[in-house]
């Protein structure tokens, strides 16, 4: 990437969903992830953009606002970008608008509000592709006129149309720095302005500006005021007198500012844009079907629950492909290294059998993926929150909360990110702490493998269906009452509101789709080859050694009429019993036997601390070692099939009993067995006292909820 | 004048006040809900809240307790001002 000529800054800024990510992708050629509802973009990204002349510029993607009265860290996000108040950040030398051509007189109240800052402008009108099919006509040339002569573009982001118009908007914004027409303040408004800017500026010796003081006398939140030094104490009367002065002119002063934009704004569009034939958009009709009183919910649940049967139903044949790729790898592997029994171990038990129980699970992440972003893309993940929001809202939690929560079904990490769209700390915190309880996508083949190698078997697709939505539900069962618990007697957060905008539905984008599917399959597959990758290897080593040859001796010697199978068979799970972890897995066993683990269990949990999806592979790595290097996949199911207690009061009962495999997953849904989450929470709580709180509290629950299941299951099986 | 949160689905009037110290009314006047805009109740959510309502043609979702606030004129006449389906 080379660096932008003359360090020139330039900001995109628009309300939410209008296309503005898309736009920054389309303009620096990078993949910033976009998706159809608001609050897609939490921080501020950059690339760099060409002007259409050479010329480059520093582009900046931030999170999408509608007034610049902001309140939550995302939207201040925008506001400090705007005035340059990070450190080391500049003003920017030009702001695109990004504006959905759809709803003009919306998207330019922002902009209205923008033009205050007096940078220079330009207008993109993005989607003009739907306004088109709309029927829309925009004047384009009008509209710069009485804007004030700022450029007035075009665009399909999405399309890649009028790309190059937005570029050379820019380079004439910047060379011409063209200002937005701003609006003739009411006088008595304008006085009240000057009055706040006058004692700001003494009472803090720092030049205010009219954008400073707008925000000053209009904001109900402080944090402009906070922000400059302004104290309380110093500003209380002046605001007070200001805000009686913009009263007495017949304006309610919190009601002033949009009031007097949009009346400047209607003013300004009369005539800009005439309607014509056109579809008037099926939204509407889609609505009247999905959320419609009793089809609304059902659909729902039909969604999802083909969703997850789908999953296994599609994935079946490519997982059959890899597990015979792994298979046949290992039979290749193994004969060539018979002379080294060591390094036939590692390679074929270790690395194969460990990464390679995991890589199987790639098409089911796949799908899931595709289908989280058909979700998205489509529009659903709004009414989907539409829908359930009353479940929730009683325990307190905010409207906002729901994206956060849905996202968490793919993974933790983004959708701490994006509880930034919350206002209220304590509500953001409130909403962080219960995201890591979501299923997130890295339970996935932990649910998958118990339920394909326990319950399909003895009860069906159907119930194994069911099993994967009950796992889904698990945590949000758990999360609900804490949610309730934690807003309503520890933080005491006030009601939320929830204004969530219904984004209109669209036909998901294959290429957004496939792109959200193909960089979370990269992340699995990286992720194979690092954190699974390693863990695997201890896990093999510490199963394997030590070996002493007196024990195969010993056996042999006190089983001299076993056949040469029976006696490799013993030999070997000898070996993984004295090994290390199987010594140190039986020490431990004890605090998991509540839960119905045995050893081999116990290790694999312990293992999965740093990320759950190790379990799968340890599994892989603990049965292989026990069942020598030639065991396929076949094998190695069977053998957790047939795996029995050998000693104690559940002596020659399956290991794998209905109640274990259930203790398991539920300990898995509720366990907090993720590094990065843990990291990710204390990054965004401000500090660690949440994040562990979140560990031991999720970790305590998981295992009172999977002894809960065991002993009861255990009972009635 | 009847408060938004007692309107039917389907039923339409003008915007007669809100409360512009609250949070969520600021929001909603950003958005463009100012008194005299026309808006609609489309429905309500299948547990009975939270409603959808149209206005200057965009659909938002708004919670009962919120919607108490909002007071709409009903008898207003606004046929031709009724909100573009977006
Ligand atoms: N039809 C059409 N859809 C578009 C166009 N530009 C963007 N979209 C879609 O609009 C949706 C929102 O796009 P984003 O780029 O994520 O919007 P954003 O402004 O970055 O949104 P936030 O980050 O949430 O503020 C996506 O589903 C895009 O595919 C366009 O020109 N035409
Ligand atoms: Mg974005």
């Amino acid at each position: 990437m080379s660096t932008p000529d003359a360090g020139l800054l330039v900001a995109l800024v628009g309300n939410p969903n209008t296309g503005k990510s898309t736009l920054f992708n389309a303009l620096t050629g990078l993949r910033q992830r976009v998706g159809n509802y608001p609050g897609v973009t939490v921080a501020r990204k950059s690339g760099t953009c060409d002007l259409g002349d050479g010329q480059k510029v520093e582009l900046v993607d931030l999170p999408g606002l509608y007034s610049l009265a902001a309140a939550s860290p995302d939207e201040q996000v925008v506001i400090d970008a705007l005035s340059g108040n990070i450190a080391g950040d500049r003003r920017p030398d030009a702001v695109v608008l990004v504006v959905d051509s759809t709803n003009l007189l919306r998207n330019l109240f922002l902009a209205s509000q923008v033009a205050e800052l007096g940078r220079p402008v330009v207008i993109v009108l993005n989607q003009a592709d739907v306004a088109k099919e709309q029927g829309l006509r925009i004047d384009t040339e009008l509209l710069s006129r009485r804007l004030g002569g700022v450029p007035v573009v075009m665009s399909s982001a999405w399309k890649g149309e009028g790309i190059l118009d937005v570029r050379r908007g820019i380079a004439r914004a910047i060379t011409q720095q063209t200002q937005m027409k701003r609006v003739t303040w009411p006088t008595n408004i304008a006085t009240a302005l000057v009055d706040v800017a006058t004692s700001a500026a003494a009472d803090t010796g720092k030049p205010i500006s009219e954008a400073e003081a707008q925000r000053l006398l209009f904001d109900t939140n402080p944090s402009t005021a906070d922000r400059l030094g302004w104290t309380l104490a110093q500003r209380e009367k002046t605001l007070r007198t200001a805000r009686d002065r913009v009263r007495n002119s017949g304006y309610n002063p919190m009601a002033a500012e949009p009031l007097v934009h949009y009346a400047h704004l209607r003013l300004i569009l009369e005539g800009v844009v005439t309607e014509g034939a056109g579809k008037a958009g099926r939204s509407a009709a889609v609505d009247r079907l999905l959320l419609h009183r009793f089809l609304g919910p059902v659909l729902f649940l039909g969604i999802m629950l083909g969703f997850f049967g789908s999953v296994f139903w599609l994935a079946k044949f490519p997982m059959e492909w890899i597990q015979s790729g792994v298979d046949w790898t290992k039979a290749i592997v193994a004969p060539q290294l018979d002379a080294y029994p060591m390094l036939q171990s590692l390679l074929a038990d270790g690395i194969i059998g460990g990464v390679g129980a995991f890589l199987v699970f790639l098409p089911q992440i796949l799908i899931l993926f595709l289908f989280i972003g058909i979700l998205e893309d489509s529009g659903y993940m709004a009414r989907a929150a539409f829908i359930m929001d009353r479940l929730f809202s009683w325990c307190g939690l905010n409207g906002k909360s729901f994206v956060p929560l849905l996202s968490g079904f793919a993974c933790a990490i983004p959708s701490l990110l994006s509880t930034r769209t919350i206002e209220d700390p304590k509500a953001r915190l409130a909403t962080a702490f219960v995201v890591p309880f979501m299923s997130c996508s890295a339970r996935f083949p932990v649910y998958a493998l118990m339920c394909s190698a326990f319950i399909f078997p003895t009860y069906g697709a159907g119930w194994q269906s069911v099993a994967m939505i009950g796992m889904h539900c698990v945590g949000l069962f758990f999360a609900v009452p804490t949610a309730f618990v934690l807003t309503r007697l520890v933080l005491k957060v006030k009601p939320q509101p929830f204004v969530l905008e219904l984004p209109r539905y669209q036909m998901p984008k294959p290429r957004d789709v496939i792109w959200r599917m193909w960089q979370n399959a990269a992340e699995f597959v990286s992720k194979a080859g690092t954190v699974i990758f390693a863990i695997t290897i201890i896990v093999w080593a510490l199963s394997y050694f030590p070996r002493d040859p007196s024990v195969a001796e010993r056996i042999k010697a006190s089983n001299p009429t076993s056949t040469e199978e029976v006696l490799k068979a013993k030999v070997q799970a000898t070996y993984v019993e004295q090994s290390y972890m199987g010594r140190f897995g039986k020490a431990v066993q004890p605090i998991f036997d509540p839960l119905g683990f045995d050893w081999k269990i116990t290790v694999g949990v312990l293992a999965s601390f740093p990320a759950r999806e190790v379990i799968v592979s340890t599994l892989g790595v603990t049965y292989s070692v026990g069942e020598g290097a030639e065991a396929d996949s076949q094998h190695l199911r069977k053998a957790m099939q047939d795996a029995k207690w050998s000693e104690g009061p559940r002596a020659g009962t399956p290991i794998f009993s209905l109640a274990a495999v259930l203790a398991l997953m539920v300990f898995f849904a509720l366990c907090s067995q993720c590094g990065p989450t843990i990291a990710t929470l204390a990054q965004e709580t401000g500090g660690w006292k949440w994040a562990a709180g979140s560990f031991v509290y999720m970790t305590a629950l998981a295992w009172l909820a999977g002894t809960a299941v065991y002993q009861v299951v255990i009972r009635l099986t | 004048m009847t408060p938004l949160s007692q309107l039917l689905p389907g039923q339409f009037g003008k915007l007669a006040s809100l409360n512009p110290e609250r949070g969520v009314d600021q929001r909603l006047m950003a958005l463009g809900l100012l008194p005299g805009m026309v808006l609609k109740l489309i429905r309500k959510a299948p547990l009975g809240d939270p409603l959808a309502i149209e206005f200057g043609g965009q659909v938002v979702s708004l919670r009962l307790a919120e919607a108490e606030n909002l007071i709409v004129d009903v008898s207003a006449d606004c046929p031709i001002q009724r909100p573009r389906q977006p």
